[in-house]
């Protein structure tokens, strides 16, 4: 249940083509995040006007977020960190237009996000301990490997599963819940939920790119 | 169909389910988070981070009931064997 008209769709349409929504709609959000990033680079300035001036304290903060919670080290992942949470943010937020789809609506964008984060948090874990990354798996005691290893094991791979069905079920819910409150009453009672929306979209956003930062920073620090 | 009929009525108590345990769980976190903000107003930044964290993964519960319920009235995997031994 999405809005009754996605223009990308019926563009599709016109051409004849059979690509998906959540496909045409995260090129969109690429589109236009490539776009403001070439308009901000081209107009750098010391000493920042208009669209630099809004986001250089995004930018501050989560680079800030990212020594906070990471530490020095985590520095060198704040272009994946940021650059998932400005895909996310945005997919979030053109749900509330009508005529938009958020691609994170869709399960397959999700788990290719989850996926990426899943698997740099073990490529940086190997690359930072080098084999004596799996010491990560076996718990305190050597003798209690055998118990703590498919604890581990299920634990690592539920984390994917999580983070792809908590964004998916809070926008797909809420597409749907607008939807239905758009059905029954379509003047002024959808508003208090698009209202939600937006609260939904910021936390959403945020809660990814924590447990992705925590799941890095878990794959950084030593075993113990 | 009373087959698809039980569904829709699984799914609407499930989702109650969900959301009775998630709610409570919710409603308790957060009410330690104000109460830790109250005492101490100056840890209040991070109180709130560790908060959002607690409540997505509580959240993610309900999310996990949501999506049950969504595969059990739109993509429900027994509808084409329900429909066949209909006729």
């Amino acid at each position: 249940m999405v809005h009754p008209f996605l223009f990308l769709e019926w563009l599709e349409h016109q051409l004849h083509l059979h690509i998906g929504n959540h496909v045409t709609y995260t090129w969109l959000v690429m589109a236009l995040l490539i776009l403001v990033a070439i308009l901000i680079k081209r107009s750098i300035k010391t000493v920042p006007t208009g669209l630099q001036n809004f986001l250089e304290p995004v930018i501050d903060g989560i680079d800030n977020m990212i020594e906070e919670i990471m530490g020095p080290k985590g520095k060198a992942y704040f272009p994946l960190l940021a650059t998932i949470a400005f895909f996310i943010l945005v997919s979030n937020l053109i749900a509330l237009i009508p005529g938009f789809f958020p691609p994170t609506a869709n399960l397959n964008t999700n788990a290719a996000m989850a996926l990426t984060v899943f698997a740099m948090t073990h490529i940086i874990g190997l690359k930072e301990h080098g084999i004596g990354y799996f010491k990560h798996f076996c718990g305190p005691v050597i003798w209690l490997a055998p118990l703590i290893i498919p604890i581990e094991i299920v634990g690592h791979l539920a984390r994917p599963l999580s983070l792809t069905l908590r964004l998916f079920g809070n926008m797909y819910g809420h597409e749907i819940v607008l939807m239905v409150f758009f059905a029954l009453v379509p003047f002024l009672v959808p508003l208090p939920m698009m209202i939600m929306g937006v609260l939904v979209a910021f936390i959403q956003t945020f809660v990814f790119m924590l447990l992705a930062m925590i799941y890095i920073a878990g794959s950084l620090e030593e075993a113990h | 169909m009373e087959f698809f009929a039980w569904c829709v009525i699984a799914a609407g108590i499930g989702m109650g389910l969900g959301s009775f345990g998630t709610g409570i769980g919710q409603g308790i976190a957060i009410s330690k988070a104000v109460e830790g903000v109250a005492r101490n107003p100056g840890a209040s930044g991070k109180i709130m981070t560790i908060m959002l964290i607690g409540l997505a993964m509580i959240e993610s519960l309900g999310i996990y009931v949501f999506v049950v319920a969504m595969i059990i009235l739109f993509a429900n995997p027994f509808t084409e064997t329900v429909l066949q031994i209909v006729g």
